[in-house]
C-alpha cells in the first residue's frame, strides 16, 4: 500500500500539487536510507500493517537501537538512529503511518478493506499537505491512532 | 566426504539444542545440535525450509513478466534474479546475443548489485563479528555498534551501499524493483548526466574498495592460524569463468575443481548444467543438497560464492582486484583456500573488481547507445545463469505457445551451498562447541560461519513475510530449558523471554 499511495500522490504532484514533497520508494529500509532523511524538515513513512487500527495509526518515532540489525529490513526507529550516529545530529520529525492491510499474497491486488483504508489516509494527508508545516504537530496529535 | 556428524549412531540420552533465528513465515531455517551427558556434540544440521511456491505462482504467467516479478524473492539481491530471469528470457525470445549497449548496461546493473550487497554484508552484517569478537556483548556486536566505534568504517560502508544502489537506480531505471532488463535487451541505456553522475564518485569508490581489502587482509592475518581453520571443509568448488578462464560474474561457463584444485569440468555451457549437477534429497531437510553428477552425492558437493569464484578463476582483469587475488591464494599453498571466512576476504576483492569494473564501463560509450534490444523467434524453454552476490544462480522456465510459464526451476546460492554449509557448521562445532556449555557466544560461532556463506536466507524460501526469530533449549528428557521469541511486525517488534 505504501508504493500505492506514493503513486497517487505523485499523480497529484504531477499535476502541480505539493512542490516541496518529495517521494521515494523502496523496499526493506537499510543503513544507506538515513542518507535520505538528510535537509528534509518532515518525514512520513508510510507502509501496509497487520496489526494497527482499522483505517491507519500514526506514531511518532524516535532513534532507537533495537534488534533489527539481524535482519536486511532496519526498522525505521533503527534508521534514525543510524542517522543520529552517522550524522552526529537528530534527524528530522518522522512519523510512520502505518495503514491496515488484511490479505499479503504475492500477486493479490488491494482487498476491499484496504482500498478503503487507503482512501482514508489519502483524504488526511491531502489535508496535511494542504497546511503549514509549522502546524503539523498540532494536526499529528488530533490524527487516527 | 559428507562429516560424521551429519547424523548420530544412538539419539537415546542426547541434549537437542536449536539455534532458529532464520525463520520466514513459509519457510524457515535453524541450526539444530545434539549434546550428550559429557557435553560432546554428536550432530549437528543446518535446516532450511525450501518452499517451492513461487515457481508455483509464476506458472500460468507471461514469460515478459518473469524478470520483474522474481523480484520479489529477495530484498538485498534483486537484481541478481533480474537479470538471471532476464537471461532465461533471452533465450526463450530466441536471442543468444545482445547489443553491446545492452550487455554493458546489464553488466553495469550486475557490478552496482553485487557492490552494494557485498558492503552490507561485509560491513553491517559481518564486520561486527570480526572487529569486536565473537564473545563481545550482543547489543554491541552489530552495526550500530560500529557506528559508535568505527564511525568512518560504517560511513563507509553506507556510502558504499548508496553508489551501489544509484548504479542500480540508473540502470535499472528505479531504484526498487526496476524493470531495465527486458527479454532481449534493455529498455534504456544510461544518458550522459546519469554517466557523469556516477563519474563523480567512482574514484572514490576505488579508494574505499581498495581499503576494505587492507581491512579484511588485517583482521585475518592477525589470526592467521585461527582464522585459516574456522569452518574449514574441503570443498569442491564451482561457478562461472571467462572463456580465457577470467573472473566473471555475468556471462560465462561452468566450472568446478575439486579440493585439491584439480579440474573437474571446464567451459560447460550455463544451458547444459542439468548434465553435470544433481540434487539429492535428505530426510532431515526440505532443502535439496546438489552436487555434481561426476563425483556423487558423498563427494561431489560444492561451495559457491565468493570463495569459490576468486579460488576458481585463473585471473581477475582488472588490475587492483588482480593484485590482491595473487596474495590471497597465495594462502593456499598451491590449493583452494577453503577457510569460512576467507569468504569475506574474497568477497571484498570482489567489490574492489566491481568497483573497477563501473569505473571501465563508465568510460565506455557502449552504455549510452540507442541499440538496445535484439529480436527472435520463441522457444519453449530458456535458462540464465548469473553469479549473484552469494553464488551461482539458475534460472530455468519452460512455456507453452501462447508464451505462458508452464515449469519453473530456480537453483539459488543457497541451496548450491547447502551441503558446504552443513560441513563449516560441524567442523565448527566440532573444534569450538564440542564438550563445552553452550553460551550465547559460542552458539554465535556457528552463526559466524553461516553468514560468512550467506547471511540471507529468503532467496532459499522463496517466501516473502514477516521473521520471527526463536531459540530453544531441551534438555535429555525434551524440557524446555529456555525459549527466546521475538516477533516482528513491520515497523516494531517485541523481545520476550520465557523460562
Amino acid at each position: 500500500m505504501g508504493p500505492e499511495l506514493v503513486n497517487r500522490l505523485k499523480g497529484e504532484q504531477d499535476a502541480g500539487a505539493y512542490p516541496e514533497l518529495d517521494l521515494l520508494t523502496d523496499f526493506q529500509p537499510q543503513v544507506e536510507h538515513a542518507l535520505d532523511l538528510r535537509q528534509r524538515s518532515w518525514v512520513l513513512i508510510a507502509d501496509a500493517s497487520l496489526r494497527a487500527r482499522p483505517p491507519f495509526e500514526l506514531t511518532r518515532m524516535r532513534p532507537r537501537r533495537d534488534p533489527s540489525f539481524t535482519t536486511h529490513a532496519l526498522t525505521p526507529a533503527a534508521v534514525l538512529q543510524v542517522y543520529r550516529e552517522i550524522e552526529g545530529a537528530e534527524p528530522p520529525a518522522t512519523v510512520l503511518l502505518a495503514i491496515r492491510g488484511y490479505r499479503f499474497e504475492l500477486g493479490e491486488g488491494l482487498s476491499a478493506g484496504a482500498a478503503t483504508n487507503l482512501t482514508a489516509c489519502l483524504r488526511w494527508l491531502r489535508r496535511l499537505l494542504a497546511t503549514e508545516a509549522s502546524r503539523w504537530d498540532a494536526l499529528l496529535r488530533h490524527a487516527p491512532g | 566426504m559428507t562429516s560424521p556428524l551429519e547424523t548420530a549412531e544412538d539419539l537415546a540420552g542426547l541434549k537437542r539444542v536449536v539455534i532458529e533465528p532464520l525463520t520466514r513465515v513459509e519457510g524457515h531455517g535453524k541450526v539444530t545440535l545434539l549434546q550428550d551427558q559429557e557435553g560432546h556434540i554428536r550432530q549437528a544440521r543446518l535446516h532450511i525450509a525450501e518452499f517451492r511456491g513461487f515457481e508455483k505462482f509464476i506458472q500460468g504467467r507471461p514469460y515478459w513478466e518473469l524478470p520483474v516479478v522474481v523480484q520479489r524473492l529477495c530484498g538485498i539481491c534483486p537484481v541478481s534474479h533480474h537479470l538471471a530471469a532476464a537471461k532465461a528470457t533471452d533465450r526463450l525470445v530466441g536471442v543468444t546475443e545482445l547489443t553491446p549497449t545492452a550487455e554493458k548496461v546489464r553488466r553495469l546493473m550486475h557490478y552496482g548489485q553485487t557492490l552494494q550487497s557485498h558492503a552490507l554484508h561485509f560491513f553491517h552484517l559481518a564486520s561486527p563479528d570480526l572487529l569486536f569478537g565473537y564473545d563481545d556483548e550482543v547489543h554491541h556486536r552489530n552495526i550500530l555498534g560500529l557506528i559508535q566505534d568505527h564511525p568512518e568504517l560504517a560511513r563507509q560502508g553506507v556510502l558504499l551501499r548508496k553508489y551501489g544502489q544509484e548504479v542500480i537506480r540508473v540502470t535499472a531505471g528505479r531504484r526498487v524493483h526496476g524493470n531495465g532488463a527486458i527479454p532481449g535487451g534493455v529498455n534504456k541505456s544510461v544518458s550522459p548526466e546519469e554517466r557523469d553522475t556516477l563519474k563523480r564518485d567512482i574514484g572514490q569508490v576505488v579508494r574505499w574498495g581498495t581499503e576494505a581489502v587492507e581491512l579484511i587482509k588485517r583482521l585475518f592475518t592477525h589470526q592467521l592460524a585461527y582464522h585459516s581453520r574456522f569452518g574449514s571443509v574441503p570443498a569442491n568448488t564451482l561457478s562461472l569463468v571467462r572463456g580465457d578462464g577470467a573472473f566473471e560474474l555475468y556471462q560465462g561457463a561452468l566450472r568446478a575443481r575439486d579440493p585439491e584444485g584439480r579440474m573437474i569440468f571446464d567451459q560447460v555451457a550455463d544451458r547444459d548444467y542439468g548434465e553435470h549437477l544433481r540434487e539429492a534429497v535428505k530426510s532431515w531437510s526440505y532443502m535439496k543438497f546438489p552436487f555434481i553428477a561426476e563425483l556423487g552425492p558423498e563427494r561431489g558437493w560444492y561451495r559457491v560464492g565468493p570463495l569459490a569464484r576468486v579460488n576458481n578463476c585463473g585471473f581477475f582483469p582488472t588490475a587492483l582486484a588482480e593484485a590482491e587475488r595473487r596474495e590471497f591464494i597465495a594462502l593456499g599453498k598451491g590449493a583452494p583456500v577453503q577457510s569460512a571466512l576467507a569468504y569475506h576476504w574474497a568477497r571484498l576483492i570482489e567489490l574492489l573488481y566491481c568497483a573497477e569494473a563501473i569505473e571501465n564501463l563508465l568510460e565506455d560509450p557502449d552504455i549510452s547507445g540507442d541499440d538496445l534490444v535484439t529480436r527472435g523467434e520463441l522457444q519453449p524453454s530458456g535458462i540464465g545463469v548469473v553469479e549473484a552476490p552469494r553464488g551461482t544462480l539458475f534460472h530455468h522456465y519452460e512455456i507453452d505457445s501462447e508464451g505462458l510459464v508452464t515449469k519453473a526451476n530456480l537453483i539459488v546460492s543457497t541451496t548450491n551451498n547447502n551441503q558446504a554449509m552443513n560441513e563449516s557448521i560441524r567442523q565448527v562445532a566440532r573444534e569450538y562447541l564440542d564438550g563445552n556449555e553452550l553460551t550465547e557466544p559460542l552458539l554465535n560461532r556457528i552463526e559466524v560461519a553461516i553468514r560468512a556463506y550467506d547471511p540471507c536466507l529468503s532467496c532459499a524460501t522463496h517466501a516473502l513475510g514477516r521473521m520471527p526469530l526463536e531459540v530453544v533449549l531441551v534438555d535429555a528428557a525434551g524440557g524446555v530449558v529456555d525459549h527466546r521469541y521475538r516477533q516482528w511486525d513491520g515497523g516494531s517488534s517485541t523481545l520476550s523471554t520465557e523460562r
